[in-house]
């Protein structure tokens, strides 16, 4: 390549602006990109038996209280949600199949592609690690609960009881899985409902059972766009609601919808200093011309 | 001026007597004190600072009515958001006089600051009622900066703009300690320290509303928009104008016995000048609100209830005052400006309200309502800004000039 000075100049000057504007871009992309090799699991609710043997290990896991009524199907009467105590309920879904069985879905954190959780933290305290799970830093937490403000899925609950109070949430057991092991409500489910694997072959996976047993699933992926896409895919043969998966989640990931604002900002810091200089400049002079222009009156009105 | 003559001797008893006691004596000051606002004041406090220490001992649950689906009460939507927008005076009159060389505005300058000031410090009292473990606030600067968040960016900004406030004030203070040396100093330094002040609101006023870009689904489509950091910034601006008339009026009677009579102040004139900015602003505010509704083309919820509210907002407290701040204007009525001023502040909270709280989680059936313990606690804190702030003017150069500081920057 031929660099002549005016290009070295062009580059020179390309590369201080976008130094100003790519601290920001590379810092989100930081958060933002997924490795290939994330994991995920996938939720078959066709499968979902309703034992709620998840439920039980995850208590285990995370040294959680045991899960209330155990073995009781009364249990399903009311809706259930997660709260600083439990970290994944199963709920069972308004609908029945075309056969007349129950659905279940279990409900957890999504642990989204790109979470708005991660994004928004002013700490650090929620964080996107590659392999897949959003991991929470207890040591970081100031307690502003934006992360329960822009969660779609209402997932991260918060100890409003305690006095040092922390956010709450399923950690897609990070550390069974930096082990080596699978999350523990993965490895005990009895009906091979959740499967545990590479996001990637998990939504090739979902795609083929819905496409070679037609009719049989809604011809959906909840997840795999949902706020930008989360590691935990659902699919099912009734609509997603019935199982209180809520509707209607914007597609884009959630740290895009701030982007347009927050790269506003070098423009905003470069920009906006010179410009109001030049008007106090402005300003000025006006005053002194009028200054000038007065006295200049005075002195005729004198003569 | 010799300088030997302005200095006081800052610890001594007769220039403590003088500028702290109005000349009397600890006793008769102190019995000067016992006023009905006082006694209200006195009331709100001896209610308000047991709530507190009752919200760190006992913590958040057991003092607000927060829960797992509303997370943000009553010390964020009123405290923080409201009060940053109203605190927005500060950067609006600063600008408007030392940048835009409006010179007319210059007795309100002091006021409209002190204003601000007082406003952000109580921004971050609120907040550290508000946080979970406010002892971690430092952490976002140096130990784990969450450089990806708008928060990250609202709280430098807000940092750095506090410590813009408390420069801009200094003069007042340094005029009435007679430190003459640094209050020149810092007299050379004002134009940057506005220009770094105006830029550093222009960001974080914005930033506020770019909060809720991240709560599609959650915030009502008739309130939620990509373009809520402009609104939220150019709200401000109207804020600030509205605060200012306000503020000026209230403070105009409060504080007569405060005001030059060598230098007579026409507030009247002040107050047309500051409505024919608020018509402008409160129309193109209107405007890219409209822009707004259009872009999202969600006009079928107007027939809503929720669009009943959402009129009331945008018609009843931001074209209506506009319109007044014209005729006002038009008819040299500073009575109807002030109306007019008075309006828009509370359109601007409500507007606040309606994004952080009211029209947020619409949808959903646990709606939160504010303990009594949380409005207390905001009234206390309200509280502590009106004492602190009538404390200064009666003491400082706010309301009127240094005789030996006339003009000077």
């Amino acid at each position: 390549m031929k660099l002549n000075r005016r290009s070295l100049l062009k580059l020179a000057a390309a590369a201080g602006t976008a130094g100003v504007a790519g601290a920001a871009a590379t810092t989100r992309a930081s958060v933002l990109s997924a490795s290939k090799d994330a994991r995920g699991v996938l939720v078959d609710t066709t499968l979902c038996v309703g034992c709620r043997g998840c439920e039980a290990a995850c208590s285990e896991a995370n040294a959680l209280p045991d899960p209330e009524m155990p073995g009781d199907d009364a249990v399903f009467a009311a809706r259930r949600t997660t709260s600083p105590t439990v970290f994944t309920v199963v709920q069972k879904g308004t609908l029945k199949s075309a056969a007349g069985d129950d659905r279940y879905a279990k409900t957890q954190c999504m642990h989204c592609v790109a979470p708005a959780c991660a994004s928004g933290c002013v700490v650090k305290a929620l964080e996107k690690t590659p392999e897949g799970p959003v991991v929470y830093h207890t040591d970081r937490c100031l307690g502003c609960r934006y992360c329960m403000i822009v969660c779609p899925f209402g997932v991260p609950k918060y100890e409003y009881a305690s006095a040092a109070p922390l956010v709450k949430k399923c950690t897609f057991c990070a550390e069974r899985q930096k082990k080596g092991l699978a999350p523990a409500c993965t490895e005990v489910c009895p009906s091979g409902a959740l499967k545990f694997g590479r996001r990637a072959d998990l939504l090739e996976e979902a795609k083929t059972r819905i496409y070679t047993k037609p009719g049989a699933y809604v011809h959906k992926i909840y997840g795999e766009d949902e706020a930008g896409g989360t590691s935990w895919l659902y699919i099912s043969d009734v609509p997603f609601e019935s199982l209180a998966l809520p509707a209607g989640i914007e597609k884009k990931s959630y740290p895009e919808l701030a982007d347009g604002a927050l790269s506003a900002v070098p423009f905003v810091i470069t920009l906006w200093p010179p410009l109001l200089m030049g008007m106090y400049t402005f300003s000025k002079r006006r005053d002194e011309v009028a200054a000038q222009e007065g006295n200049g009156r005075q002195e005729e009105g004198h003569v | 001026m010799s300088e030997q003559a302005l200095k006081p001797a800052l610890f001594g008893g007769p220039w403590m007597r003088e500028n702290l006691f109005f000349g009397m004596s600890f006793r008769a000051y102190a019995r000067s004190l016992v006023t009905p606002a006082n006694a209200i004041a006195a009331v709100i406090l001896l209610a308000g600072i047991p709530t507190m220490i009752f919200r760190f001992w006992k913590g958040l649950g057991a003092a607000t009515n927060l829960s797992q689906t509303n997370p943000w009460g009553i010390w964020v939507a009123f405290d923080v958001v409201c009060g940053v927008a109203l605190a927005a005076g500060g950067y609006t009159v600063a600008c408007a006089v030392t940048i835009f060389g409006q010179k007319a505005y210059r007795p309100i300058l002091r006021p409209a600051i002190l204003t601000g000031f007082l406003g952000y410090a109580l921004v971050l009292f609120g907040l550290v009622v508000d946080l979970g473990q406010p002892w971690r606030l430092p952490y976002q600067f140096f130990l784990t900066p969450g450089t990806t968040a708008v928060m990250y960016e609202v709280g430098w900004c807000v940092f750095l703009y506090l410590m813009v406030l408390g420069l801009e004030f200094a003069p007042a203070a340094l005029e009435w300690l007679g430190l003459v040396k640094v209050r020149r100093l810092l007299g050379s330094l004002t134009i940057g320290i506005i220009v770094l002040g105006v830029t550093l609101s222009t960001l974080h006023q914005s930033s506020l509303g770019a909060f809720f870009l991240m709560t599609p689904g959650k915030l009502h489509p008739l309130w939620y928009s990509p373009f809520l950091p402009i609104f939220f910034f150019v709200s401000s601006i109207s804020a600030g104008i509205g605060m200012v008339i306000v503020e000026s009026a209230l403070s105009h009677r409060a504080f007569h016995d405060q005001l030059d009579p060598a230098a007579p102040v026409d507030l009247d004139k002040i107050t047309l000048g500051l409505a024919k900015g608020g018509a402008v602003v409160l129309f193109a505010y209107f405007f890219i609100r409209l822009q707004g509704l259009v872009a999202s083309g969600r006009f079928d919820l107007l027939a809503t209830g929720w669009g009943a509210w959402y009129l009331l907002e945008i018609l009843g407290f931001i074209l209506l005052p506009s319109l007044l701040f014209a005729f006002a204007a038009r008819r040299q009525s500073a009575r109807l400006a002030r109306v007019a001023g008075l309006l828009t502040v509370l359109g601007v909270v409500l507007n606040r309200f309606n994004v952080s709280l009211i029209a947020f989680n619409w949808n959903v059936a646990d709606r939160y309502v504010p303990s009594p313990g949380e409005i207390v606690t905001s009234l206390t804190i309200v509280t502590i800004g009106v004492l602190i702030f009538r404390w200064i003017v009666n003491r400082m150069p706010v309301v009127h000039e240094h005789p030996d500081w006339r003009g000077a920057h």
